[in-house]
């Protein structure tokens, strides 16, 4: 019986080799992505026994971590989240860091990263109990506040650049949340917060800014048309363009009003210049036509449309569409059909034209530094791209300036300042119902701030509200703040 | 005058002199009572910050059983084998250890007392073990009780089904209450079985064996011969899939095939066996829905809407990495059953990759003397009971571990010496007390063997069969 029992210890012995190379299946080469798997409370433990590092604006700790005596050994506090909430984001012991910066820079922010490898490395040796980066942003608090105070209750959002930089000056969603709420050790209550949130149909916790819905643009797309007009050489802010009472979209019976049904001009042919003063319907449409789908794509693309951007969080690609008839592309000229933008990108236009037509990518964090105070990552203003050239830039300046002077957004016009500027009222569904836009920058000849604004279902346009009336005072107010910094 | 080379002289008789192991034992139990004091000491400092009163009591409690077993084996079973009772001694001390741990749940007050409980059972257990090597004085009086040993497996097998004693736990009927005790009756039905298997086939080995047709060339055996353990062995798994527990029908299984292929030395048994096994499991995967849920488990333990006990024990695996969080610094208490069935992962996290690789080596020695006794065993009787009680301790470590990593579908089971509950301390220390007692006479000299008349006349009419 000998035999068999020594061929049973051999099975035995594959038993037990099994068992070590699960084991250093798990624990050696699965481990890392079994920690990073999201709800993995250890992890979450973990993380809370280190001070997570800070969220600055203008050296004022706009989140911060508070010691605590119960088992989640920090408490993570936000000290004015009805003006930074889609900034900061949360940090949940439940439902870990979520949305803004507690989510786009976690590893940082819980002292996980790879850069701070050393950082780490000398707090196990000098025994100093492990913590997080702090991060300072780009925010001006006086442009946030100017924002936040501006839009009041109203749903929609607001963003400032620099635009000679990207910095960006302030980021504002309504409505808004307050993450203490979901960041509390109170676990139940947390459950209950995060729910009303989830389920509220106004859904505070999206950042309208960048990652909401997309919206139709509306008139503020003008400005990409005529970007294109003037870029493509075979127009000058003076060349005439058609534009009637009304326009008959091609291949259709269907007529497209100018705005409260008024003529651009007496004679029907009113300037590119004209046009983008007025807001004119029809000779945007029919300038659409002439300039065909690609050249405005291009010139859409060249702002920034349909490219990913992270500011560190990710910003929702703008769309112009693919695929149209002619009566459709007309649409898209005014900014309707399947235009779909992002304040955002709406920003980057007008920071675009202010800078001379270059692009500067986006950023919102100006300095990240690790426990000992020193500087790790500092921020350097990148051109993304020559969006249209010098001339261009300086044509459509002029005409943004009479939009604010003299067309529909004097609303944002500031004493002793230029500003230029460019309404939208952009038209969703059939109710009637619209979104009022205005985007612009000021001083028009030093620009130092770039601004878009939406106000959700603002108007009724039937009734002949415009967005100038609702936006442009908005954006005033950020105007003034940004020009004052 | 000549010496001639027959004649014995008093220096061969001297190197003939076989070392009993009881100093080497003594040196091991001392290092294994080290090794569990210090990690007392250190899961108290790190979880909370001092030494409780009672931890001294605990460690000297535990001190005292081990070395009262060691004396037991002094005085009455000077030859056995002298890694046994160290490995266990080590494993259950660090189960101690590691159930005292998981009590102490930061923030909450008090601890919940498992630790005390398990105390109190190993004491029990171990004065068990004292108590079987002090009645037992040769393992082949059980051979006598081999029928009474079937119908004791199925009394044990069955009492959890009797109404009010019985009991459900998590939706397995596995356990009986009485008054304040639970108890799980089938750890013990465990040894019974495979005395009744090491009996009943070291007396048909050879009709097995060797009587018989032989198809598709595999030899098989009479019905007559084959039946009645067939039968035993289908009843126990009938009334373990009934119970729905499924790692003792695992268990069971192949506790059955390793037994009766080493009996016959008939590889076919094994062919036999697996192709059974491999039909029940596709059988039982058919018919049961939580056999589904669990091979479902396996597949993706992240399943949605899923139980997320395999991945909970994966993420506290995967926390303690190669070299753990420490003694008393992970979080093993996240898991479910952190202390009974997924202790195996508690220690994962907290003595990492490392630290369970040691473990496996104390489990894989344990089994290798086992075996080793099997071996060097001089009875056919011992060698199947050696056989039996060590692989089922092997195969329940390979399944309870082997469902916690991944390897098979998890199915409940204890972690022999290291789980939390009474039931299974005491048949695992019963087990290490019989593979005492058959190592004793594996290692005893001739000289020194005991003679017991009625026993003999029984092996002498085996022989002639």
């Amino acid at each position: 019986m000998n035999t068999p029992i020594r061929r049973l210890a051999l099975v035995v012995f594959a038993m037990f080799t099994a068992l070590l190379l699960s084991t250093t299946w798990i624990q050696f080469v699965q481990a890392e992505d079994l920690r990073d798997r999201a709800g993995n409370r250890r992890t979450l433990i973990e993380n809370y026994s280190r001070d997570r590092g800070a969220i600055l604006v203008d050296g004022t700790p706009i989140a911060a971590s508070e010691p605590t005596d119960d088992e989640l050994e920090w408490l993570r506090r936000y000290q004015q989240p009805s003006r930074y909430a889609h900034l900061t984001g949360y940090y949940s012991f439940t439902y870990g860091a979520g949305l803004g910066l507690e989510r786009a820079e976690d590893s940082l922010l819980a002292g996980t990263d790879d850069s701070l490898f050393y950082q780490r490395l000398s707090d196990v040796v000098t025994g100093k109990p492990a913590s997080g980066a702090s991060i300072e942003l780009t925010i001006d608090p006086q442009v946030q506040a100017a924002a936040v105070e501006a839009l009041g209750d109203r749903r929609g959002a607001a963003v400032a650049l620099d635009p000679q930089t990207g910095q960006i000056l302030a980021m504002v969603s309504r409505p808004s949340f307050d993450p203490n709420a979901l960041s509390s050790h109170q676990l139940n209550a947390v459950d209950e917060a995060y729910v009303a949130l989830t389920e509220d149909p106004a859904q505070p916790l999206t950042n309208r800014a960048i990652a909401g819905d997309l919206y139709p643009p509306g008139s503020t797309f003008k400005l990409v048309l005529a970007a294109a007009a003037l870029e493509s050489g075979q127009y000058e802010p003076d060349t005439e363009l058609e534009g009637g009472l009304t326009y008959t979209l091609p291949g259709t019976e269907t007529t497209l009003p100018n705005f409260g049904g008024a003529a651009c001009d007496p004679e029907d042919t009113p300037t590119l210049a004209e046009s983008v003063q007025v807001s004119c319907n029809t000779s945007f449409a029919w300038l659409a036509g002439e300039l065909g789908a690609d050249a405005i794509r291009e010139q859409a693309e060249a702002f920034g449309f349909g490219e990913p951007l992270e500011v560190p969080m990710s910003v929702t690609p703008s769309i112009y569409p693919e695929e149209m008839d002619d009566a459709q592309l007309a649409l898209t000229g005014i900014g309707q059909f399947e235009v779909r933008e992002t304040p955002m990108q709406v920003a980057m236009i007008s920071a675009a034209i202010a800078n001379d037509g270059v692009t500067m990518s986006p950023y919102l964090v100006e300095e990240v530094r690790n426990s000992d105070l020193e500087v790790i990552e500092s921020a350097e203003p990148r051109s993304r791209s020559r969006a249209i050239s010098s001339e261009t830039a300086t044509d459509l300046t002029a005409m943004m300036e009479l939009v604010v002077e003299q067309g529909s957004g004097q609303g944002a016009a500031l004493p002793e300042v230029q500003v230029a500027g460019k309404t939208g009222t952009a038209e969703y569904g059939n109710s009637g119902a619209a979104h009022a836009w205005f985007t612009g920058f000021a001083p028009a000849d030093d620009p130092q701030i770039a601004v878009a604004v939406i106000v959700e279902s603002a108007t009724d346009n039937w009734a002949g509200e415009t967005g100038g009336q609702i936006a442009a005072p908005i954006a005033r107010a950020m105007l003034d703040a940004g020009v004052q910094r | 005058m000549p010496v001639t080379a027959t004649s014995p002289t008093p220096s061969t008789v001297t190197s003939l002199k076989v070392r009993s192991g009881r100093t080497i034992e003594l040196l091991l139990l001392l290092l294994a009572l080290g090794i569990v004091t210090l990690s007392y000491i250190t899961v108290n400092v790190t979880a909370v910050g001092e030494l409780p009163a009672d931890v001294w009591w605990h460690v000297g409690g535990f001190a005292a059983l081990g070395l009262g077993l060691h004396v037991v084996l002094r005085r009455r079973a000077r030859y056995a084998d002298p890694l046994l009772l160290p490995l266990a001694t080590l494993l259950n001390g660090l189960g101690l250890v590691m159930i005292h741990r998981i009590d102490l749940v930061p923030g909450q007050l008090g601890t919940s007392g498992v630790a005390s409980r398990q105390l109190m059972w190993t004491a029990l257990a171990m004065v068990m073990a004292a108590v079987v090597l002090l009645v037992l004085r040769d393992h082949r009086v059980l051979r006598r009780f081999t029928y009474i040993a079937m119908a004791l497996g199925f009394v044990l097998l069955l009492l959890p089904m009797l109404p009010v004693i019985g009991q459900t736990v998590n939706g397995s009927r596995l356990w009986i209450r009485i008054g304040p005790f639970s108890f799980q009756p089938g750890e013990l039905a465990k040894i019974a079985v495979a005395v009744f298997f090491a009996g009943y086939l070291v007396s048909t080995r050879d009709a097995l064996s060797l009587v018989g047709r032989r198809v598709l060339g595999l030899q098989l055996p009479r019905a007559r011969d084959l039946g009645p353990i067939l039968v035993a062995w289908g009843l126990s798994v009938l009334i373990l899939v009934l119970q729905r527990d499924l790692g003792s029908s695992l268990l069971f299984f192949g506790l059955f095939v390793a037994v009766l292929y080493v009996a016959t030395e008939r590889t076919s048994w094994i062919i036999i066996g697996l192709s059974l096994f491999v039909g029940g499991c596709l059988l039982a995967w058919r018919l049961f829905s939580h056999v589904q849920s669990r091979v479902t488990l396996w597949l993706d333990p992240f399943a949605p809407e899923q139980s997320d006990q395999v991945a909970k024990g994966l993420m506290g695996l995967a926390h303690g990495g190669i070299f753990g969080a420490g003694l008393g610094n992970g979080y093993p208490y996240i898991t479910y059953y952190a202390n009974s069935d997924y202790i195996v992962a508690s220690f994962g996290e907290e003595l990492g990759m490392v630290g369970l690789f040691a473990l496996l080596m104390l489990y894989a020695l344990l089994v290798e003397r086992g075996l080793r006794t099997a071996i060097g065993s001089r009875d056919g009787f011992g060698k199947l009971l050696a056989v039996g009680l060590s692989f089922t301790v092997a195969l329940q470590v390979f399944v309870i571990v082997g469902g916690i990593t991944r390897v098979i579908p998890l199915t409940g089971l204890t972690t022999p010496f290291l789980s939390a509950g009474g039931s299974s301390l005491l048949a695992n220390w019963i087990i290490v007390a019989l593979l005492l007692r058959v190592s004793d006479a594996a290692r005893r000299p001739i000289s020194e063997r005991r003679q017991d008349p009625s026993i003999d006349a029984a092996e002498r009419e085996e022989a002639r069969a």
